[in-house]
């Protein structure tokens, strides 16, 4: 199906959310929509759904002049929209899922459940996506749900695919798969809108690329036309630098010993076993590795949120094994969680609050039980100016503001009190390129005040452009170490894979 | 019939960072911006009362008989019908005000009625805060007042020591009673709504044995009743001619107290914090399990300070059931004072006015006390449902919204 978006604009109260932009994706084509959070993609695309209605423009389907009041009339029309949020119920089997609202029956009112199965496999059977229907969607990884969401659109014989950022939640090994399926997907005709900020996929998969900045659509190429440094000056409006500047560590004493640890998860699954490194003042040491190897429990171990089955933490040389999360704050460690909104953040607190969640014990932010509320705004005002926190106030509420600034609450509050150790998990997982940029930038300079920094990340691009020294986790365990001059995406993707070097 | 929570004292500073209230507006500059603040929060709560009257005026006519044959005959004398249904509802309402605010005695009934719904009230919200339903409010007033009757029972001292320390053991009484619930939340995981349920059973039949034993039962009587409080323990009135004991006094400063905890101690901010995100404060290095504990102890300490006004003030003996539906009122008042102190205070007020009107008004009219019960239940529910009072008086949405929040709180976690 040709889709086509006439002079769009769409205006909230006192925001031009998307203002004249004109886009045509042919069938048998991946369009991709390119912009920084907040620059009018998913708006756009809510309009295409019937989620939203233009102020202005028209939207065309093979030529012919549609309108849509809610997203049924939408998906009526041939259009199918994947969330960055999925839309599933947890508790139903795939195909339950799959064909809810639209469910087949063989006497009216009686669901047809075998029906929808076997179409639930044909179909993951016709497009690659080998899902099995009768598994219940809570159990399955988040790759996995992903497909669940296609399989729902393509059920509905979707012709136009939206897909919403959906390479954020997965694995790099998942975004190889997904990439695949989606040019298949395109090969048979559907024309595809892959929204996402991620340069290196949009020129993987696109044909043609759109970018948006505040609203507008300030270009349209081809990936063989721009490479990402040009496309990352269009999206963001400045020059950036995708390189992260660097001099070379100069690592001086051991601040954190790992050895031998053991941890469980909450299954009580043995889930980093045996694991031993040392962590330097003045280097960034990266834990690497595909999500769920055992990064996240050992990450949580030493930062006292769990507690280690056996070994030992030390933190300058003394024993901090199983120590709370409060007594490793006052032995100077910081921790930028893995889930900002579930861990680092209280979303209905004010920013001045979340900037000082876990200091509040400790003077000047109060004197016995007696909170300085003024010392904790000034903190909060120092931290806005040198963290460039975008809030209209430090009074709003955290939740109200962008992921990227979100984040940069988490890191500012870490990095504020962190006198040892810096360990930060995935700090820039779903931020746009200037948020990353800057964050990258924050833990250099960390680094290079002589801090030691722990960074777990499953971003590859992130663990080469920031690590002194790469240690990749596989299954539970140390599978190798790579240093930073020699860690190339092939020879820790390999590691990553379980290949031994 | 008036007693908006407008009219609650100035004493209380706003409770201007109540995360609850949603939009971010802790310090707008200037008093203006505050009183507007306060102004935009009222509307929700003040068109429910209102629709609440609208809709309980209709009730009081149609379920009254005369009034009723008035109808029966309308289109014979559709003016007597009408005639009467104003009269009805005019004088109905004019003596719910007259014996609500309309005296000095009246006004001075009303602040001793709300004394303990405020309170009780307070530890309702406050444990909400902490991100828990505390519905056991009757239990702990209860536990609470025969902590504080054994005090009065037993001793015989100066009012300077007895007194305080019958408060003091009513805290304390209530405290446990609360305690026990987020000891049991914090070790086993057991649900405070059903715990703190069940402990109001245990209560119930706690007082019924009490008042079976020596120490409890007033001498001479077999029924279970215990003996009036000694003066020594009895809440003084300040004022002379004026039938408010200090209880009520007592109310207020610890309204201020409730406030000052949640929004400028570390305590309040540890309660906050678990109530709205405990994976956060666990993360934050906060013992949640502590707080939780603490939460529903300082949680029951008011609810039993709350029984204890009570039992010192206006009903000076324990018997079966000792006010136990102060405890349910208070989850309502709570509900309709968003869960911030000095909303608990204006609902307190309000509760207070209609329950000690409603004796006044069906001595003088026919409408029946139980009418107020409706009246009461229907504020409810019109704040917990703001699409309809948004439908009916066609406001807008964003200003109605927190009720919805309080009460999708159940649970939570």
């Amino acid at each position: 199906m040709r889709v086509e978006l006439r002079g769009i604009t769409k205006r909230f109260p006192g925001v031009v959310a998307n203002e004249d932009v004109n886009l045509v994706v042919e069938p048998g084509q991946v369009h991709a929509l390119l912009g920084e959070n907040g620059a009018g993609k998913s708006t756009l695309m809510n309009v295409l759904f019937g989620l939203y209605r233009q102020t202005e423009g028209e939207v065309l389907l093979d030529g012919v002049p549609a309108s849509f009041s809610s997203p049924a009339d939408a998906i009526d029309a041939g259009i199918g929209m994947v969330h960055q949020h999925f839309m599933l119920v947890p508790v139903f089997t795939v195909a339950e899922n799959v064909m809810l609202g639209v469910e087949p029956t063989s006497a009216p009112g009686v669901l047809d459940r075998d029906a929808a199965r076997r179409r639930v496999l044909e179909l993951s059977a016709r497009h690659g996506l080998d899902v099995d229907p009768d598994a219940m969607v809570e159990d399955l990884p988040v790759g996995v749900q992903q497909r669940v969401e296609i399989l729902k659109a393509l059920y509905r014989e979707a012709d136009c695919l939206i897909l919403d950022e959906p390479t954020a939640v997965l694995t790099p090994s998942e975004i190889d798969d997904m990439l695949e399926i989606i040019r298949r997907l395109a090969d048979e005709g559907r024309s595809v809108i892959f929204i996402s900020h991620k340069l290196r996929e949009v020129r993987a998969i696109a044909d043609t690329i759109t970018i948006l900045r505040r609203g507008r659509v300030v270009g349209t190429t081809t990936p063989d036309e721009s490479d990402e440094q040009e496309l990352a000056t269009a999206m963001v409006g400045r020059d950036v630098q995708l390189v992260v500047d660097r001099s070379a560590a100069s690592p001086t004493d051991v601040v954190l010993r790992v050895s031998d640890l053991r941890v469980r998860d909450e299954r009580d699954q043995l889930a980093v076993a045996d694991v031993s490194f040392d962590v330097r003042a003045g280097e960034i040491v990266a834990i690497a590795g595909v999500q769920g190897n055992g990064q996240s429990e050992l990450v949580s171990a030493i930062v006292g949120l769990r507690r280690p089955t056996a070994g030992r933490v030390e933190l300058d040389g003394t024993d901090v094994t199983g120590a709370n999360p409060a007594r490793m704050v006052e032995l100077g460690v910081a921790h930028v969680p893995e889930d900002r909104q579930r861990d680092g953040l209280i979303s209905s607190f004010p920013v001045s609050d979340n900037l000082v969640l876990n200091l509040t014990g400790r003077s000047p932010y109060s004197r016995g039980i007696r909170m300085d509320r003024r010392a904790i705004r000034e903190n909060a005002e120092r931290l806005v100016q040198d963290f460039d926190i975008r809030t209209s106030s430090i009074d709003a509420a955290v939740g109200t503001l962008s992921g990227g600034n979100q984040q940069k609450v988490i890191v500012g509050r870490e990095m504020s009190h962190t006198e040892r150790l810096l360990v930060l998990s995935q700090p820039t997982r779903g931020l746009d390129v200037g948020s990353i940029q800057y964050i990258h930038h924050r833990i250099v300079q960390a680094r290079d005040q002589g801090l030691a920094v722990l960074l777990n990340s499953s971003e590859l691009d992130e663990v080469l452009a920031l690590a002194d020294r790469v240690i990749v986790m596989y299954r539970g365990g140390v599978i190798g170490e790579v240093s930073g001059e020699e860690a190339t995406r092939d020879s820790v993707g390999m590691l990553m894979a379980g290949a031994r070097a | 019939m008036t007693a908006p929570p407008t009219e609650a004292p100035e004493a209380l500073p706003s409770d201007a960072d109540d995360p609850l209230a949603g939009a971010p507006h802790e310090r707008r500059p200037g008093v203006v911006g505050a009183l507007r603040e306060l102004a935009l929060g009222l509307i929700g709560p003040l068109l429910a009362i209102l629709t609440a009257l609208i809709v309980g005026a209709l009730i009081i006519v149609f379920t009254d008989p005369t009034t009723l044959e008035a109808w029966g005959s309308f289109f014979s004398a559709p003016g007597t019908a009408l005639a009467d249904s104003w009269d009805l509802i005019a004088t109905s309402y004019r003596a719910l005000f007259d014996s609500s605010l309309g005296s000095q005695r009246a006004l001075a009934r009303t602040l001793v009625q709300s004394t303990p719904l405020i309170l009780v009230g307070l530890s309702v919200a406050l444990a909400f805060k902490a991100g828990m339903f505390n519905i056991g409010g009757a239990g702990q007033l209860i536990v609470g007042a025969m902590a504080a009757a054994w005090i009065g029972i037993t001793f015989d001292l100066p009012q300077v020591v007895h007194l305080p320390l019958a408060l003091v053991a009513g805290v304390i009484g209530g405290a446990v009673w609360g305690g026990i619930v987020g000891f049991l939340k914090a070790r086993t995981g057991a649900h405070e709504v059903i715990t703190s349920i069940m402990l109001n059973f245990v209560a119930l039949r706690l007082l019924d044995y009490a008042l079976s034993t020596d120490t409890f039962r007033r001498p001479g009587r077999s029924d279970p009743i215990s003996p009036e409080m000694p003066a020594s323990v009895r809440l003084p009135e300040p004022i002379d001619s004026f039938q408010v004991h200090l209880g009520f006094v007592i109310a207020l400063l610890v309204a201020w107290g409730a406030w000052w905890l949640l929004q400028r101690t570390t305590i309040g901010f540890r309660m906050r914090a678990v109530g709205a995100n405990a994976k956060a404060a666990r993360y934050a290095g906060m013992g949640v399990a502590a707080t939780t504990v603490l939460s529903m102890g300082i949680a029951g300490g008011l609810a039993g300070l709350g029984g204890t006004t009570i039992l010192l003030g206006s009903t000076p003996r324990l018997t079966g059931g000792f006010f136990a539906s102060v405890g349910f009122d208070a989850i309502a008042l709570a509900l309709l004072g968003r869960a911030s102190p000095i909303g608990v205070v204006g609902a307190g007020l309000l509760f207070g006015a209609l329950q000690a009107g409603s004796t006044g008004m069906q001595a003088q009219t026919s409408t029946p006390i139980d009418i107020i019960f409706v009246i009461q239940a229907l504020i409810i529910l019109f704040v917990a449902a703001p699409a309809i009072v948004r439908t009916v008086w066609r406001v807008k949405e964003t200003r109605l919204g927190a009720g919805q929040r309080f009460s999708a709180g159940w649970g939570a976690q």
